[in-house]
């Protein structure tokens, strides 16, 4: 399992090492002078030259990438051009937002799709399964913004039990902090679940249908007993992928649900920053949402060894 | 009374009848062999004295177990039951086991559900039981997971979970099909041991006579639902008066007629091929090891013979297939049809891999789905660069020489038995007038009935063709019955090699003695 868990650290810095150059040279190298680009057209060439030399750009490209490397390694994300704040400081303000925002849309989706699935599973063919089938091919199909209007308009405008969008912050209390992230979570959380839930319910079908199965009814088990000790664990693995893929998603992926509730967070930085060309900024999230998709993949390459024992020996 | 006795059970699925009037007994410490071919309902059978129908079964009839209806008992009473009045063993040792659980706590479990002791107690239970199956602690600790055992060895685990708390019957679904010779007789053997150890009642269902031959007490024959003969194990064969038993023997030990003409000069020439397989490497920059599956063999086949290639899982016979068919490159050595290399340079030779087909084992899994039966056969024809223009007049034609119609050709697969689709799958393999067809365990999941059929059929054409086989198989008896010359193969090597006659008559290395006394034989009766 030492083994295991090193080679996948490994795997996980290749990972990085690789994105970061990526990122680098698309972002640096490719689009032509990055100064001109962020000043516009109209910009005087003195300041362009001023840009240049405050962005370090008559350095040689190695030279930039390892200056930017180095500064990632000790937390330094650069000075934002159009905020002329530290971009470390703007990137933990806004992950205060988005990474709560995140876990309370996995958790949601997890804990609805996770029952939902089992009973669908279990009860196949039944009014149960059919029910959560034709509710979760709507969730998939409703787009989530649209979604969250809905609730906007039921529960911020007639209802009035939260408000339509912002964010209080967390020095407002925990509680005030949850609940104006509790509509966006949910409207994130809604194709999540409904994903979620038909990935489980395949995977336990697929389960209950394996010879090991019927051996442990063979032994005496009851049904209940097979689920909860043989096939729930097994069924996991491809459940734990479309988990991690959505954690990824989440992180990053949830701009126009933060657009719909004006929630400064991370996918809006990054939004922001593009239309104000501000390629300090961009880099640097891009990056660490990198960082963040990495480590949630290794992650669960853990928790895969850590369920079946045969991926503990391969490779 | 009887330990088990089952009366007039029937049994229908969706409506549909499986099982009419099934009745009969087993006492305890009795062997009871079932036999029967595919669709014989033997498994439904068991399945029903263990109240593990599938959805939509309607059982009528009585299965008294210990003076007690199982059929008439609840849910919760069947629970109770399974596992510790029955045990239950299954065909597929390799799937039987959850992957992600160790043996010790499977085999545990049977205990700890059934509430016969604590955690400590059951675990020092299974390591008893697990013992007393042939796996020692020193070898088999609690601790290991399925996939680091064999298929024998798994059988053995799911044996000692089904036995861990002494049932009185012990019910063997097809519980050596799956498995080599050696091993299928190892297993017997230990079941046999432990029903004269804890006199429990064993009924024992398979497919073949020779796995219960010379060890029944009692014999049930069942075909299409139904019983049709019955009687004690002793000298049953001698006395079997059913026809469907007698075809059923005769089809077990079936020799087709063969006159096809043998020529001395080789078609296929293997000269001393070896095939290395990179393992995984141990640490990050060790020498990658290498495994040899295929070690300097060499042999030749010549036109219009009928070599058998015998051997059990992982000796190399399947690699050797492949290297033969140009599927995968050897390390060392040559593979020459009619002086023709199979591979020149890295690349095969198109020419030369025209000149022979093959035949796989699995007939539901080696078909396209999607595809018509036409596309399916004429599908060799990419071999000649483009299809010729008559192409569905040879598709029926190669249809019809297989027992098959033209017709059939816009059909799909699935609306073809198993037999019907191996003959499909030999039919693909004549398509391009090959001269060399290699039967990779051709005839191995085939019932015997059909598997005689197919053996008729593939001495019939290559009489008819002038065709050349190689003959891949586990199963000696299809080896004997098929085969001018035999191959023994072990780990690699081919460790006998002669006429099949005398090979069978006096084996020469010590393995080739173990294969054929391992291998189950029906016992001889004069023709009546």
């Amino acid at each position: 399992m030492l083994r295991y868990t090193l080679k996948r650290l490994l795997s996980l810095a290749i990972s990085l090492a690789v994105a970061s150059v990526v990122i680098f040279v698309a972002i640096e190298v490719v689009p032509g002078d990055p100064a001109s680009y962020m000043l516009g057209i109209n910009a005087r060439p003195d300041t362009v030259a001023a840009l240049r030399e405050e962005l370090g750009l008559n350095m040689s490209p190695p030279e930039r990438y390892i200056a930017w490397v180095g500064g990632l390694l000790q937390g330094d994300f650069g000075t934002s051009y159009t905020y002329r704040t530290p971009v470390a400081e703007m990137i933990s303000e806004r992950l205060w937002v988005s990474l709560p925002l995140a876990l309370f849309a996995l958790a949601l989706s997890t804990l609805v799709a996770f029952p939902a699935g089992i009973i669908a599973a279990t009860r196949r063919g039944s009014k149960w399964d059919l029910g959560i089938m034709g509710v979760t091919q709507l969730g998939i199909a409703v787009p989530n913004f649209w979604f969250a209007m809905l609730m906007v308009l039921v529960f911020a405008i007639n209802l009035r039990w939260f408000s339509a969008g912002g964010f209080p912050g967390w020095d407002e209390g925990l509680f005030a902090g949850l609940k104006a992230l509790l509509l966006p979570a949910v409207s994130l959380a809604l194709p999540q679940a409904s994903i979620l839930a038909r990935v489980m319910r395949s995977a336990l079908l697929d389960t209950l249908d394996e010879d090991f199965i019927r051996t442990a009814r063979a032994k005496g088990l009851t049904r209940r007993q097979v689920l909860r000790r043989h096939a729930l664990r097994n069924a996991l693995i491809p459940v734990l992928t479309i988990i991690g893929l959505q954690f990824s998603f989440l992180l990053a992926g949830a701009i126009i649900i933060e657009n719909v509730f004006f929630l400064p967070g991370l996918g809006r930085l990054v939004f922001q920053s593009i239309s104000a060309r501000d390629l300090i900024v961009v880099e640097s999230v891009v990056m660490l949402l990198v960082f963040a998709v990495v480590v949630v993949n290794f992650a669960v390459d853990l928790a895969y060894a850590a369920i079946d024992p045969r991926l503990r020996k391969r490779r | 009374m009887s330990l088990l006795a089952i009366e007039n059970l029937s049994l229908a699925i969706h409506g549909a009848p499986i099982l009419r009037d099934v009745s009969f007994t087993v006492d305890e410490g009795q062997i009871v062999g079932v036999i029967g071919e595919s669709g014989s309902g033997k498994s439904m059978t068991a399945l029903s004295v263990m109240g593990l129908l599938p959805a939509g079964a309607q059982a009528r009839g009585k299965v008294i177990f210990e003076g007690r209806d199982l059929l008439a008992a609840s849910e919760a009473e069947l629970c109770a039951l399974r596992g510790a009045g029955i045990g239950m063993v299954f065909q597929e040792p390799m799937t039987a086991l959850n992957p992600v659980q160790t043996i010790g706590a499977q085999v545990a479990e049977t205990v700890l559900i059934h509430g016969a002791g604590s955690r400590a107690e059951a675990m020092a239970r299974a390591r008893e039981v697990l013992n007393r199956v042939g796996l020692p602690a020193e070898r088999f600790p609690l601790s290991r997971y399925p996939h680091e055992l064999s298929g024998g060895q798994r059988q053995r685990v799911v044996i000692a979970m089904a036995i861990a708390l002494r049932p009185r019957l012990l019910i063997a679904d097809e519980p050596t099909t799956a498995l080599d010779v050696t091993t299928q007789a190892q297993i017997l053997r230990l079941l046999k041991r432990l029903v004269a150890e804890d006199g429990m009642g064993l009924l024992l269902i398979t497919h073949d006579l020779g796995v219960v031959a010379d060890m029944a007490d009692e014999m049930v024959i069942m075909k299409a639902g139904e019983v049709v003969e019955r009687g004690a194990g002793q000298g049953f064969f001698a006395r079997m008066q059913h026809p469907y038993t007698r075809a059923l023997f005769e089809a077990s030990s079936h020799v087709p007629e063969r006159t096809a003409q043998v020529e001395e000069r080789p078609l296929l020439e293997v000269r001393n091929v070896s095939r290395d397989y990179a393992l995984a490497r141990t640490a990050l920059f060790a020498p990658a090891r290498r495994f040899r599956a295929v070690d300097g063999v060499s042999f030749e086949i010549r036109r219009g013979e009928s070599l058998g290639l015998v051997g059990e899982s992982g000796c190399g016979k399947s690699t050797l297939t492949r290297a033969i068919l140009g599927l995968e490159e050897v390390q060392e050595g040559e593979i020459l049809i009619d002086g023709q290399p199979v591979f020149s340079g890295h690349r095969v030779n198109l020419a030369v891999r025209r000149k022979m087909q093959v035949v796989f084992q699995d007939p539901y899994g080696s078909f396209n789905p999607r595809w018509k039966v036409a596309r399916l056969v004429a599908e060799p024809f990419h071999l000649l660069g483009a299809r010729p223009p008559d192409w569905r007049e040879r598709v029926g034609a190669a249809l019809e020489s297989v027992g098959l119609e033209a017709a059939d050709m816009e059909k799909y697969i699935h609306e073809f038995s198993g037999g019907q689709r191996q003959r499909i799958a030999i039919a693909r393999a004549l398509i391009l007038r090959p001269e060399l067809i290699i039967l990779d365990e051709a005839v191995s999941a085939l019932d015997v009935s059909i598997r005689a059929q197919i053996l008729d059929l593939l001495a019939d054409l290559s009489e008819r063709f002038g065709l050349t086989y190689l003959f891949i198989s586990h199963d000696l008896s299809v080896v004997r019955a098929i085969t001018d010359r035999v191959l023994v193969m072990r780990a690699g090597r081919i460790v006998e090699e002669g006429p099949t006659d005398e090979v069978f008559a006096k084996p020469q290395h010590a393995y080739t003695k173990t294969l054929i006394e391992a291998a189950p034989e029906l016992p001889q009766v004069a023709a009546q």
